[in-house]
Order: structure tokens, then sequence, then C-alpha cells
């Protein structure tokens, strides 16, 4: 992009501390019209937190901000907005009991004779959805939609207002590929009309293919502003976490070393559930990576909810160690050494308000029941094993979970299962949202744990890191298990040709 | 925690010190035939019920409930118990009739449990039910009557003394034993996590279900005892009046104590505290003669202030450390 046009946002040494932490120093920041500016570094790095300066969430304890050419400071999102800052946080931040038009539109609801004009709200709001390919009815509820769906109503909300900037923060972590092709083709739009667009995403691929310029943060503190196409991954890798890519590459090893066989650990024989999941078998060994791969709404949740009793089986049967078991819920797959961690951390795994020891050893001392308390020095003796083990920050087992940032939280969940020492871990989604160093530390946590014996059930959107780790990858498409390759000697290619629906016959490994 | 008791913790004082200055023997203890008497022995005689109820509301509340129903299964209690008593002197009727009250009371817990936890309603219509139908319950077992009885054994109870009311001990007998039975076991912890995230918890293995029944059976059995109370005290069961609204004072008590109506973390100190507020508040309002018609602004004004101290957003309006930032 071209540099002739003054810079339409520009922070100048910013610095803004919490308690304890300081999570800004000194940064600087540009955001030229016209463009997709990627923020980068890894989780804690102040990426959030330096969103949330510019938005009006919080106010920088030094530095300034400057919105085309005038001083700056909003003491809220709201007045933000108002100058023309529009916002899509990380998290879904919407009422889930509104309608989609009410969502679109809160707060700025067309009106008629002193009240809201429904019908004209619902136009708005499906011009709005039009626009970016949404076909949904605006008058339907938004908790009935998946939430990828509610993600982008979310977006449709940030640009049905005229906005000269917008951020989005980690809009396509819960998108599948189309709908990121689909959401990007909007940002191009809106970027041609000079919008100028601030973009967090911990996938590198799309920060390569839609952003301009970059700007890298490491530990609150600027690394440096550079043009997209003058920095290459391993040294944009590099600066963010200050190490080289050794690691990952030491898991791919691994996984090519491991030839586990043996009996099946965990059977599903026809094991289905109308609605969600078609009929499948599916064998997990002791010591073995499966991988499930397939687009959002395969059905890749669904099958390992049946595996953990999260959700009911209607037909077929699960046998471990070769002796059927009736699920009746999480509680009798926890008892049959079957961990299951959601891919929704904050909805569905952590306890937020809860401090991390609380967490951790919530679901041992569940399986134990509420009259045999964990002893303090055993729970004190987990929490630092797994604080250290896994090595999550802050490093203090009071500090209430919700304070984490997504990566360590991510590690809590993890490491609250590892207490319960289960002999087959469903991992959903472990690796999402969360940065490269973080990611590094749990795939090789797989490949330990796998080498130990430990069976796992791996699920990720991430073709390349299923593909990495697993040993055999179980495709899904709508729905049903479609194949089952041998993760050997399977590439990214092999598994994108079936999920895209590639008339592919049943390939089962031996 | 404790930082977070401090302001409901002064506001007691503030309102035990108003009374000192009304009445200068507010403090003042004395003996009397080994029984202990003043101005703050009232404080608590007269608080204990609502203590009692506010113990069994703070852990519904922490797992995201909450049970108006405590004044009607109170009214129950004393009801059921007066009518076993009868014109009966013994105290093996006084305990059978209490006992049984007291099963009935965790009966209809059982019944407010199923509606919670068992079929998903929401708590505050869920319990709205037995909040509207127990005193018709009551009614019907006392046919409509002020049932009085003559039982010196059921007397003891609410009106009774071992140096110090009865009343108290009880009362402070259940905060030990659900304090010894939520913090050294992990019911405490499980509870907030109910209270904080169900579905996590679930998903973690933690019995919510359970764990919400029982909530709501402590909760019926603790208005139980706290309808004996009152009953006891006056030896008559009134199906209208006993323990009525007495379920707004202790979900104020609680609220008063720190413990967010959202669910999670909960304060058994705080609640105490709070219930102490209430009671102090009651009786300030008789000591320092505030005209009857206005007595209910003053709770009123009472309650806003030391619910304002506690919120944030007024906290940082009233200080002035935090100085806006001039652009």
């Amino acid at each position: 992009m071209t540099e002739s046009p003054p810079p339409v946002v520009e922070m100048r040494g910013i610095s803004l501390a919490f308690p304890g932490v300081k999570a800004l120093q000194d940064v600087d920041f540009r955001l030229f019209p016209g463009e997709v500016h990627a923020l980068m570094g890894e989780n804690g790095a102040g990426k959030s937190t330096l969103i949330k300066t510019l938005t009006g969430v919080h106010r920088p304890d030094a530095g300034q901000v400057v919105l085309a050419g005038e001083d700056v400071a909003f003491s809220s999102p709201g007045e933000a907005q108002h100058a023309g800052i529009s916002t899509v946080y990380q998290e879904v931040n919407l009422c889930a009991n509104l309608t989609v038009a009410e969502n679109i539109l809160l707060g700025r609801e067309p009106r008629r004779l002193g009240g809201i004009d429904f019908p004209a709200m619902r136009r708005r709001a499906a011009e709005v959805l039009a626009r970016i390919g949404v076909h949904i009815d605006p008058a339907s509820s938004l908790s009935e939609h998946p939430i990828a769906v509610q993600q982008l109503v979310a977006i449709a909300r940030a640009i049905a207002v005229d906005c000269s900037v917008l951020v989005l923060d980690e809009p396509t972590s819960s998108l599948d590929a189309g709908e990121v092709a689909e959401l990007f083709r909007i940002m191009r739009v809106l970027r041609d009309e000079g919008v100028a667009i601030l973009f967090v995403s911990h996938f590198l691929d799309q920060v390569y293919e839609i952003s301009d310029r970059m700007t890298v943060l490491r530990n609150g503190t600027l690394v440096g502003e550079h043009l997209t196409a003058d920095v290459d991954r391993r040294s944009l890798i590099a600066q963010m976490i200050g190490r080289d890519l050794g690691t990952l590459e030491a898991i791919e090893d691994a996984a090519e070393k491991r030839r586990p066989g043996g009996p099946a650990l965990v059977r599903a024989e026809g094991l289905g559930k109308r609605g969600a999941i078609e009929p499948f078998d599916l064998d997990i060994r002791a010591g073995e990576v499966v991988g499930l791969a397939g687009l959002l709404g395969s059905g890749r949740t669904e099958l390992a909810r049946l595996l953990f009793g999260a959700d009911r089986a209607d037909s077929g049967r699960l046998l471990v160690d070769g002796a059927p078991l009736r699920l009746r819920g999480p509680r009798s797959a926890i008892a049959a050494g079957i961990a299951f961690s959601s891919e929704d951390r904050k909805g569905e795994g952590l306890v937020a308000d809860l401090s991390i020891r609380d967490n951790l050893v919530l679901a041992m001392q569940a399986a134990r029941g509420w009259t045999r308390p964990l002893p303090r020095r055993t729970k004190d003796h987990l929490v630092e094993k797994y604080l250290k083990a896994l090595d999550i920050r802050p490093a203090n087992p009071d500090a209430l979970v919700r304070t984490l940032s997504g990566g360590n939280q991510q590690k809590v969940l993890l490491a609250r299962w590892l207490v319960t020492e289960p002999r087959l871990l469903i991992l959903d989604e472990p690796t999402r949202g969360i940065d490269i160093g973080a990611k590094a530390q749990i795939q090789q946590l797989v490949t330990t744990l796998a080498a130990e014996g430990t069976a796992i059930l791996f699920i990720s959107a991430e073709l390349e890191e299923v593909v990495r780790i697993a040993d055999r990858i179980v495709v899904l498409r709508d729905r049903r298990k479609i194949a089952e390759l041998d993760g050997a000697v399977t590439g990214v290619d092999e598994v994108v040709e079936l999920i895209a629906g590639g008339a592919a016959p049943e390939k089962v490994v031996s | 925690m404790k930082n977070r008791l401090l302001w409901p913790l002064l506001a007691l004082v503030a309102l035990l010190l108003l009374n000192l200055a009304v009445t200068p023997s507010f403090f003042a203890l004395r003996m009397q035939d080994g029984h202990l008497y003043g101005g703050l022995v009232d404080v608590l005689k007269n608080g204990a019920p609502t203590l009692l109820i506010a113990l069994g509301m703070t852990l519904v509340i922490a797992t995201r409930g909450i049970d108006l129903s405590v004044g009607a299964v109170a009214a129950i209690a004393g009801a059921v118990t007066c009518v076993h008593i009868g014109t009966s002197g013994s105290a093996a009727t006084a305990f059978a009739g209490m006992a049984l009250a007291l099963v009935l009371c965790a009966v209809l817990g059982l019944w407010n449990g199923f509606l919670v936890a068992g079929l998903g309603i929401q708590p505050i219509i869920a319990t709205l039910v037995l909040m509207t139908a127990g005193r018709g319950v009551a009614m019907l077992v006392t046919e409509g009557q002020i049932v009085t009885v003559n039982n010196t054994a059921y007397r003891q109870v609410g009106a009774g003394f071992v140096v110090l009311p009865v009343s108290i001990l009880i009362a402070l007998l259940v905060l030990g034993l659900v304090a010894f039975a939520t913090r050294r076991t992990a019911l405490g912890m499980l509870i907030e996590a109910v209270g904080v995230n169900p579905e996590a918890s679930r998903l973690a293995g933690v019995r919510s279900r359970t764990i919400i029944w029982t909530v709501y059976v402590f909760a019926a059995v603790c208005a139980g005892i706290a309808g004996l109370m009152i009953s006891s005290n006056v030896s008559a069961a009134d199906a209208n009046n006993a323990g009525l609204w007495i379920e707004m004072d202790a979900i104020l008590a609680v609220v008063i104590g720190g413990t967010s109506l959202a669910g999670g973390r909960y304060s058994l100190t705080g609640t105490l505290i709070g219930a102490l507020i209430i009671q102090t508040l009651t009786t300030t309002v008789y000591t320092i003669g505030v005209a009857p018609e206005v007595t209910l602004v003053f709770k009123a004004i009472v309650v806003i202030a030391v619910c304002l101290v506690q919120a944030p957003k007024a906290r940082a309006a009233l200080s002035f450390r935090k100085v806006a930032v001039p652009s």
C-alpha cells in the first residue's frame, strides 16, 4: 500500500499497567486507511490490551491516541464506536436471547412514532447480512445459530455503521475455510472502500493471505512494524517468540516413530445420534493419536461428545477394553478413564471465577465425591507439578482463571484432565486461538502422553496440525465418517480432497 | 476476601454505635438467674431466624438459584409442630412434632430441588410456587386458626436459655456445621463451580443436579428450624404472618454479605454480618424512635447505602485516587 495518506490511527508511546503486570510499555502503532493491518504476537503479548486501548475499554497510563489527526481519549467503547471505530472481539459478545436483527442494530434501531420500527429493522439487518453473504432469518433468535454464524452476525453488527476503522480480534477462530474466504472477500471490499482494518489471528496462513502490513508485539513491547511482503514466516515467528521452530520439527519426528498396535482400548460400534452424527465405527488403541479432520459442523465435536457421554447415543455401543460400557453421562466416562477437553473453553471447560488450583483439581475432586476432599498437601503437590510441567503463567495457584490468557487457560483445562490420569484423552480444538509457543507446547505434550501409553483423540480445524500429529486420521463430512487414513503417509492435500467431497472410496488402515 | 467484608462490617459497627449513642446502656450485659441479657443479646436472638434462613439462602444463591419459599416453609414448620403438640405438655410430643416438621420441610426442599434441578425450571419461578402455595398448606394444617400451645419443652427452642438464648446457640451451631461441611470437605468448591459454570462442571464430572438438589433441601430445613424458633417464641402458629417476608430479609443479608446473585463465590461470614445488619437495623428503628410510617424507608436507605459502598463503580466515584487523564 502507498505511504502517502496520513495514518487514520496513530498511537504513540502507549503504556498501560494492570496490578502486577505491565501490559503495554511505550508501544507505537500506526494504521493507514485502506489497509489490512495484522497485529501479531503470542498470547499475553498485549494485542488485546492494545486493541482495547484503541477502542476505549482501557485508558492508557501514558501516551496518546490520534484519530484522523485529532487527539482523542475515549472513556468508553461507545465513544470510540461513535468516532468510527467498530470492533468485533475474540469472544462473541452478543445477546443470545435477542433476534439476529436486534443484535445487529442494537442501540441504533430504526424508529418510527417513538417506537422501534421492526419491519425496517429486519430489512436493514437483512441488507447487512446479504452484504457479507449470510442468509439467515433476521427475525430468528441468535441462540438458534451455531457459534460460527453468531460470529458473522457480530461482524455484520460492526459493519452496519459507517466505520473508518474496523477491528477484528480473532474473527476467524470459529470459522471454517469457506466462511474464512467469505470474510476475507468482505474485508477486501471494505479495505478498497478505504476502511482501515486491524486484524488479529493466530493463523499465519490467513495473516499472509489478507494483511498488507503487520505490527509485532512481544511481552507488551513493540518489536517492529513491517510490510507483510517484507518478512517471511520464519523471521516473523522468531520475532514473536524469540525461538526457532526446532520444537515443531521434533514433534513431527516423534509422530513418525510411533507405531502402536494391540487391541482397541476404546471401540465404538455403530455409535450414533440422530441429527448429530451418523452411526460410526472407531477403534482407538493405547498410545495412539487419532486425528479427527473435517469442516466445522461435520460432526467432529458431536462424535467426541458421544464417546464422552456428554450427549447420549441413540444407536450402537461403546466398548472399553472389549467390555460394553453404558455411558449415562460424563461421570461414567470419567470413571472409565475417558477425559474430554471441550473446544468451548469458556462455556464448557473452565470455571472462570475459581482459582487455577480449584480448576485443576475439579475433575479429580468430582470423581472422589464431596465427602473425600483432596488433602491440601496432595492438592498443592499436583498444582505445583502441573503449573511447572505445562509452564502455566502466572504460576500462582490462587489466580482466578478468568484473568489468564487463552493459551494458559487451555493449559489449565488440559492439566485438569491430566490430573485424573486418563486412558483416553479427547482434545477438541486444544490449540485454537492460542499462540504459537503454547501451541507447540501442547502438541509436544500430546506426543509425550501418547508415548507414555495414553490414547488420544485429537480434533483440530488446522489440517496441517492433524496430519503432523496423528497416527491415524478419521475424516468426517456432513456428520458422517467418510474415511480413515494412515497419518504417516497422508498429506494435507489428500485430506482436503476428501473433505471437499471428492468421491474417494472408503479407505481403512490395516 | 477480608477486604470484601470490610464495608459491611463498618456498617454494622456504625449501626451499633448509633444505638449506643441513643441508648447508653445498649452494650451493657447483665446476668440474671444464669441468663444473659442485654441489647446485643437481643439483636442476636431476634436475628437468629433470619440468620438461619440466610445461611440456606447463601448456598442456594451460590448455585445461581434463589429460594422464595423459605417464609412459607417456616410457617408450615410452625403449624405442623403446634398442631401435632395440640394440648399436650410432654417433651416427647414436642420433639416428635418438631422432627415431623423438619422431615416435612426436607420433603418440601426436595420438591423445590425437583423443580429446579430435575425439571430445569428457573429457580425464582419454581420456588414462587411453594411461596404462594405454602401459606395455603399452613392454613390447611391450622384450619385457618392461630394455634396456641402450652408446652415447656417446645418453648425452649425460641425462648429458652442456656446462659445464652437457645435460639442463638442453635443458629451458631448450624453456622458452624455449614462452615465445616462446606469448607472442610469439597462441597463448597463444588457448589461454587456449579454456580459459576454448570455445564463445565457437569463435563468435569460434578454431580451438578445432586448438589443443586442438596442446597434446596438444606435451605428448606434451615427455614424449618427458623419456623420452629418463630413459633416457639410466641408458643403459637400463625399461618398468615409467621416468617412473612423473611425471604426478602434473608436475600438482603446474603447480598449485603457480598455473595453475588449471579452465583459462584459465597461468604458465610458475610452472610452472618449481613443478617446482623438487618436485625440491628430493625432494632435501631425502635430504639431511635423512627416513626412507624417511615420505618421501611429508613431501612431501605441503609440497605442502599451498604450496597452502594460495595459496588465497584460507586466506590470508584467516591475515591479520589483515580483522576481522569485529560486529553
